[in-house]
């Protein structure tokens, strides 16, 4: 029992003072009559060691502070090193799995996300399309995989007026079981219900929690206030928590999709977005084969519209396209090779070191300092340079998170900044304090064991194992980083040879802005047609201006917006028709992007609703179909008309540099029909200034023509064409400067391994005793 | 940096002020000159010596036995001149302490 209570104590004080301890309390036990006594005397006995080791501890941690604090400034070199190693291995790993974590582990911020699935509709060519909403009813009422099924639309947007400036606000239709099926309801108000879902019902909308912020001013009272979208009065119903951000970050509202009647007799009209809960016990590949079936059932059912149709389900995080998987798992291995190097760099210098103090700690064991006492004071030092270096590595990956979020992909329903991981620090942190340790402490239980050898002299074994031990741990550095630096060439390289590729317009010199015209004021064709003439003259008549045009939607920013094209003597099914890229554009647009008109010409303002039909064609879409022929004069049905080619212009990379686009159809502004394809309505302003420079100035007198036209109508996304083009290739560029920036600093760390190696003075046996800083009795560290 | 001087310490000073004497010999010494009032610890002791033997207050003589008691070996702890100093300047410490309590008039004056 005493001696368990002695063990309190450090061994050194128990060594020093235990006997003495003991000669006390048998005196007292002696002195003591009675029971009493005896169980007052143990009761008092353990107070004071709990009380007085605890002390001890402290006193020796004290001093092995000051020690450590004397002895990392006597040696700053190695004190710095070991700290910046340290602080690079932990930010870099705790910045790259955070932001891992958050997009490929994390689960969905929805009630258990794991039994959400989406399912798309698909095609030969086509694994994931839009769904019909006949297809989407009729997957509802025959599949029995799901709890539920509800759909949405992705990138609605309206007009908000009557509140402040006009503002274009991004938004959602979805049905009313969609929150339904991820789990998820209104931070304050009501969800929707069946009735918010029938034709002709009041308008209710539910907003964002940025909305209700920015917007509104947290109003407490903001459910049942009336706003005005699109000319539509609705009632908001509802505040969706901050956590929401469905079906995108940047969504501010949700409204009840209304299907009209009509809207379940044609199945070719692909725009619902289809989310399910599966039911418990129901795994992915069950509910596969049963849509799978569905599908099948309903091609044969509906032969024309549903041929070759099927059915592709899969999770929701797998939203994450392979290329941002890819990405980062890249950065995760080149982060974590940054770890592992640190450690080694770190492992390295504690051995050199150690090396270097082996004679130190020789002469300390010699003279009488107790094993124990040294490994718990380099246990101290290792710990503090670790917690430094931990402390640095933190600010680090708060610093470098942000750069590095343009890695987080869109297309998740997530914040866009993850906040720094409290996990993957301490992981990071304690495979530092691991390495710190376990490098650190070695050496000493050595040396300590080996004080015999300092009398023999004997010293030559040990030296070399210590340097074959620090060249196993250079060659692995040199390794690791020369496969880092190997990498980030390799995606360097990538990222240039995409940027060679040429986008099929002339960036320079371009400003691109949104107005959406709201429906239904801008439904009818003439309504339409006097806005566009009215705001590009004016916008024409602007100094700096070279010319301005309207389309559907700027390339790149606008990728899908795809059409079945019926070329003449060909099947008429719609799944067998090619896809093309349709725009409705004015006539200057071409020479606005700088795209060239290779044969035939571009529109003019001829081309009105009652004359011919026409439509110019790209390149590939005559190479396609018409090879070695003139196309001009050429007709095939798109878009709901037999039309004319009148011209061929170059091709436009419409999908972003890296991915193949469908053939484009242009169309003639003048020729949309009211109430017809109004997804297409031009609502880009594209505007060539004579100097790039002048585009702040532009943008506000642009504002004030389009406020002259219609003071309702908000601008959105005012930003030039190369930084379009630039966003395409963030997260690709951000990749290659992170791992750029991984491979430098391995590299580096690895260069500092090598010269330690090599620049190692062999002669670490520089005598203690002969030192200015030989260690005092009794103040060194106290044995 | 060494005042005020925790209780023990002075207490300890003060015992091996004349003599040098061994840890138990401190302890019983401490407990006759305050009338059993203070009663040290075998921890409090020995932490207490440990540190005024690293701060030079005390230095360790020899080991013998206590001729008083058994012929078991002891350690024998003396005071230094540095220590003497250091105690010295405490109890100084402590007087002028005393000298303003009385003029606030919180410690009886001298009769």
């Amino acid at each position: 029992m005493y001696r368990l209570l002695m063990r309190l104590y450090p061994a050194s004080f128990r060594n020093e003072y235990g006997g003495e301890m003991r000669r006390v309390f048998e005196r007292r036990r002696r002195d003591g009559s009675g029971p009493v006594a005896i169980i007052a005397l143990w009761i008092a006995l353990i107070l004071d060691t709990i009380a007085n080791a605890a002390r001890v501890h402290a006193d020796i941690l004290r001093q092995d502070l000051r020690h450590t604090r004397r002895s990392l400034l006597r040696s700053r070199g190695f004190a710095l090193a070991a700290i910046v190693v340290t602080a690079l291995g932990v930010g870099a790993t705790t910045a790259v799995f955070s932001i891992a974590d958050h997009v490929l582990i994390r689960p969905l911020p929805f009630a258990d996300p794991s039994r959400i699935v989406k399912i798309w509709e698909s095609t030969p060519e086509y694994a994931r399309m839009d769904v019909s909403p006949a297809n989407y009813r009729d997957w509802m009422n025959a599949a029995a995989s799901f709890t539920s099924m509800g759909a949405y639309t992705e990138g609605q947007t309206a007009n908000l007026v009557g509140s402040g400036d006009p503002a274009r606000l991004n938004g959602s239709d979805v049905t009313a079981e969609l929150l339904g099926v991820l789990g998820v309801r209104p931070a304050r108000g009501r969800t929707f219900g069946a009735d918010d879902d029938r034709a002709g019902a009041p308008g209710t909308v539910l907003i964002s929690d940025a909305l209700w912020r920015l917007r509104f001013g947290r109003d407490p009272a903001i459910v049942g206030r009336h706003i005005t979208l699109n000319n539509e009065s609705c009632t908001i119903i509802g505040v969706m928590p901050a956590t929401f951000q469905f079906p995108s970050r940047t969504t501010d509202f949700w409204k009840p999709i209304r299907f009209e009647a009509d809207a379940f007799e044609e199945r070719t009209n692909l725009y619902l977005r289809v989310l399910a809960r599966l039911k418990p016990g129901v795994t992915h590949d069950q509910a596969r084969a049963e849509l799978t079936m569905i599908a099948a059932q309903l091609e044969r059912q509906y032969p024309k519209d549903n041929a070759k149709v099927g059915a592709t389900l899969i999770d929701l995080r797998d939203e994450v396209g392979r290329l941002s998987r890819i990405a980062l798992y890249t950065l995760v291995a080149a982060a974590a090779s940054v770890l592992l190097i640190a450690c080694t760099n770190l492992a390295s210098l504690l051995v050199a070191r150690a090396s270097a103090r082996e004679r130190e700690l020789a002469v300390r064991t010699a003279l009488g300092a107790g094993r124990e006492r040294l490994v718990r004071q380099l246990m101290t030092e290792s710990l503090a340079i670790a917690l430094l270096g931990g402390i640095l590595g933190t600010v680090l990956a708060i610093i470098i998170t942000p750069l590095i979020v343009t890695l987080v992909p869109t297309a998740l329903p997530i914040a866009e900044q993850p906040g720094i991981d409290l996990r993957m620090m301490l992981t990071a942190l304690g495979v530092t304090v691991a390495t710190g340790l376990g490098f650190g402490v070695l050496p000493a239980m050595r040396a300590a064991r080996q004080s015999a050898s300092l009398r023999d002299g004997a010293r030559a074994g040990v030296s070399a194992r210590t340097e074959r031990v620090r060249g196993v741990l250079v060659i692995a550095q040199v390794a690791v980083s020369v496969v880092l630096l190997v990498s980030a060439g390799l995606l360097i390289r990538a990222l240039w040879t995409v940027q060679q590729v040429d986008p099929g317009f002339r960036t320079a010199g371009v400003l691109t802005m949104r107005t959406s015209l709201p429906m239904p004021k801008y439904a009818p064709q003439a309504a339409r047609v006097a806005f566009y003439r009215r705001v590009l003259d004016e916008v024409r008549a602007l100094p700096g201006v070279v010319g301005a045009a309207y389309t559907t939607g700027v390339p790149i920013s606008m990728r899908g917006g795809i059409w079945p094209a019926f070329l003449p003597g060909k099947s008429r099914e719609p799944a067998d028709a090619p896809t093309v890229s349709v725009r409705y554009v004015t006539s200057d647009l071409f020479s606005v992007l700088g795209v060239p008109v290779s044969v035939g010409r571009a529109f003019n303002e001829s081309d009105s609703l009652n004359a011919q039909k026409v439509v110019v064609v790209s390149e590939s879409f005559v190479k396609a179909h018409w090879p070695g022929q003139d196309p001009r004069g050429k007709q095939f049905f798109v878009a709901l008309f037999d039309r004319t080619v009148v011209g061929v212009v170059g091709d436009v990379r419409v999908r972003g540099l890296e991915r193949e686009s469908e053939p484009q159809v242009y169309l003639p502004y003048q020729q949309q029909l009211d109430n017809m394809m109004t997804f297409y309505t031009p609502k880009d302003l594209v505007i060539r200034m004579s100097d790039d420079r002048q585009a702040s100035a532009l943008t506000s007198a642009v504002r004030a023509v389009i406020a002259n036209a219609d003071p309702e109508l908000p601008i959105a996304d005012v930003r030039p064409l190369a930084t379009v083009v630039e966003t395409d290739l963030a997260s690709r560029s951000a990749q290659v400067r992170v791992l750029a920036a991984f491979a430098g600093v391995a590299c580096l760390l690895a260069a500092v391994g090598l010269h330690g190696l090599l620049g190692s003075p062999r002669a670490h046996g520089r005598s203690v005793c002969a030192s200015p800083s030989a260690p005092r009795r009794g103040r060194c560290c106290g044995w | 940096m060494l005042l005020p001087l925790p209780p023990a310490v002075f207490h300890i000073l003060m015992a091996v002020a004349d003599d040098d004497r061994h840890g138990y010999a401190i302890i019983q010494d401490v407990a006759e000159r305050t009338d059993g009032a203070v009663k040290l610890s075998a921890g409090t002791l020995y932490r207490s010596i440990q540190r005024m033997l690293e701060d030079g207050l005390l230095a360790e003589v020899d080991e013998r036995p206590d001729p008083e008691e058994d012929d078991e070996r002891r350690r024998y702890y003396r005071i230094t001149p540095f220590g003497r100093a250091v105690a010295r300047a405490e109890a100084q410490r402590l007087t002028n302490l005393i000298k303003l309590a009385r003029l606030s008039g919180f410690a009886p004056k001298r009769a």
